[in-house]
């Protein structure tokens, strides 16, 4: 997985480490672990990862689509990202 | 018939899926008054059970208190028993802006305005004082209302990692561009029990230009020398810009609450804060009530500090029996079991043992967290606490966690 590893998902995942594990949290975070499901970003802190995902691509995500259905993976994620960038 | 068969279905469907995922939440029916023994027919149907009460929020003992009760009585007689308005067409009576003047006085704030619930406080505030310009930066680990309330408003939302002084300055860093930012907390969490640092997020405050709001629900009446909540005991008061709390916990425990604050900005929440503007005013029965609560707290600290000392002894009870609790100072002293079902398990033998608490889990709190809450009053006395030690080291021997760390109890229950 490490080797196709896109820029966008490696930059989701570095936010994800640090803005939801605790430095002796050593779970493994991968685009494929569920995020949300799997208890490590509930819905109230979700908003930080809109926030900056909104940020550092320079979109909006309209509330109807930030759903935790979108937000439970980097992969799913990054393809929400990919609907709203601009070309 | 709008209400059909396949939407009946429908709901059935859903209320049988909550009660699978183990979330099903039931009533049990108390045959007492509010107090440290009550009466408690469980499950529905049984013949009501003596039990010592070591889940309610009924930190000072006040709940069934004589003089709160003759003082609501009193109020009923000469104010009547509803006013059947709004506070700002004909519901609000002298008593109301007595109450009011009387918490700002408690909280050493600069004005107060009442609201039917601290849900309702919270549930408007936000929405009131900020708009779009601003950003709301909350601890992760606030209460539900707080995160309802914050649904409500427009500014952008935001949240630091629980108690995480360094998180939180970075985000007040990167949200400099903002016109207003609004730290957020809870002065004790609920389920862990612990304070908020208000010294420091006072400091980072004060450093980076926010405004603080602090949610003391759980601390109002006890927490600090004289009870005034969670700014007393850091050394801020004077310096919170919102508090909002409860008449339903400490002060009393019937219902009601407040925001309180800085003067412009309770005024905004007069103007226009909707469950203020749009549900009925409190009863005057309550408001007579807690004001006999602000009487007795405020004429000796007494109730608080036999909390204090009944909280140090019973975390010392747990500790030296070998249970794993969340350390901390205040009267919420979380026992933790890690899994969901062993918190049910301990939970409902404890009960057959004659003590009432509750098991928390996924959702309520995170996932492999799940715990007992156990919280302490002043209407306990120590035979209370001998009493419920006992229990829980009888019930920590038959699953074996006496002792254990929590690596242990994960390795045979799992998380």
């Amino acid at each position: 997985m490490g080797d196709t590893m896109d820029e966008m998902e490696r930059t989701i995942l570095e936010y994800v480490a640090k803005e939801y594990l605790e430095e002796d949290d050593d779970r493994e975070v991968t685009v494929d672990t569920p995020l949300i499901s799997g208890g490590i970003v509930d819905s109230f802190s979700m908003v930080s990862l809109k926030c900056f995902l909104e940020k550092k691509y320079g979109i909006q995500i309209p509330d109807a689509d930030a759903s935790a259905d979108a937000f439970d993976t980097v992969s799913s994620i990054c393809a929400l990202v990919r609907r709203f960038r601009p070309n | 018939m709008a209400f059909s068969q396949a939407a009946r279905d429908w709901y059935h469907r859903e209320i049988a899926g909550i009660r699978d995922a183990g979330l099903y939440k039931e009533e049990r029916f108390i045959h007492s008054l509010q107090d440290a023994d009550i009466e408690v027919e469980f499950p529905a149907g049984a013949s009501p059970a003596r039990v010592i009460n070591l889940c309610a929020n009924n930190y000072l003992g006040l709940s069934s208190h004589p003089e709160v009760i003759a003082a609501a009585h009193e109020g009923l007689d000469h104010r009547g028993y509803g006013l059947s308005s709004v506070r700002f067409i004909c519901g609000t009576q002298d008593i109301h802006r007595e109450l009011e003047r009387k918490l700002t006085a408690f909280l050493g704030t600069e004005d107060t305005l009442l609201f039917p619930s601290c849900m309702d406080a919270n549930a408007g505030v936000f929405e009131a004082v900020l708009n779009e310009q601003d950003v709301m930066i909350a601890d992760r680990l606030v209460h539900a209302s707080i995160v309802d309330g914050m649904r409500l408003c427009k500014a952008m939302q935001d949240t630091y990692k629980h108690a995480d002084m360094g998180h939180l300055e970075e985000k007040l860093v990167e949200h400099q561009d903002k016109r207003f930012r609004l730290i957020i907390t809870d002065g004790v969490f609920s389920m862990d029990g612990d304070l908020a640092p208000l010294d420091q997020i006072v400091a980072l405050a004060e450093k980076h230009n926010a405004m603080v709001f602090v949610d003391d629900s759980h601390a109002s009446g006890y927490i600090g020398k004289t009870g005034r909540g969670t700014h007393e005991h850091f050394g801020v008061l004077g310096k919170i810009d919102i508090i909002t709390t409860t008449l339903g916990k400490a002060l009393g425990g019937a219902s009601g609450g407040c925001v309180s604050g800085r003067a412009e900005l309770v005024e905004m929440c007069r103007q226009r804060a909707r469950p203020y503007l749009f549900s009925n005013t409190v009863a005057p029965v309550i408001v007579s009530g807690a004001l006999k609560v602000l009487e007795l707290i405020s004429a000796s600290t007494e109730r608080r500090d036999k909390l204090e000392e009944n909280t140090r002894y019973w975390r010392n009870l747990l500790t030296d029996a070998g249970f794993d609790i969340k350390k901390g100072s205040s009267s919420i002293v979380p026992v933790m079991l890690y899994n969901a079902k062993l918190a049910q398990d301990v939970a409902r033998d404890l009960f057959v043992e004659g003590i009432y608490v509750i098991g928390f889990f996924f959702p309520v709190v995170a996932k492999g967290q799940a715990r007992i809450r156990t919280q302490l009053s002043a209407a306990h006395d120590k035979h209370h606490l001998d009493r419920a030690i006992a229990a829980f080291i009888k019930v920590g021997k038959k699953y074996d966690i006496l002792g254990k760390t929590k690596a242990e109890v994960i390795a045979t229950y799992g998380n």
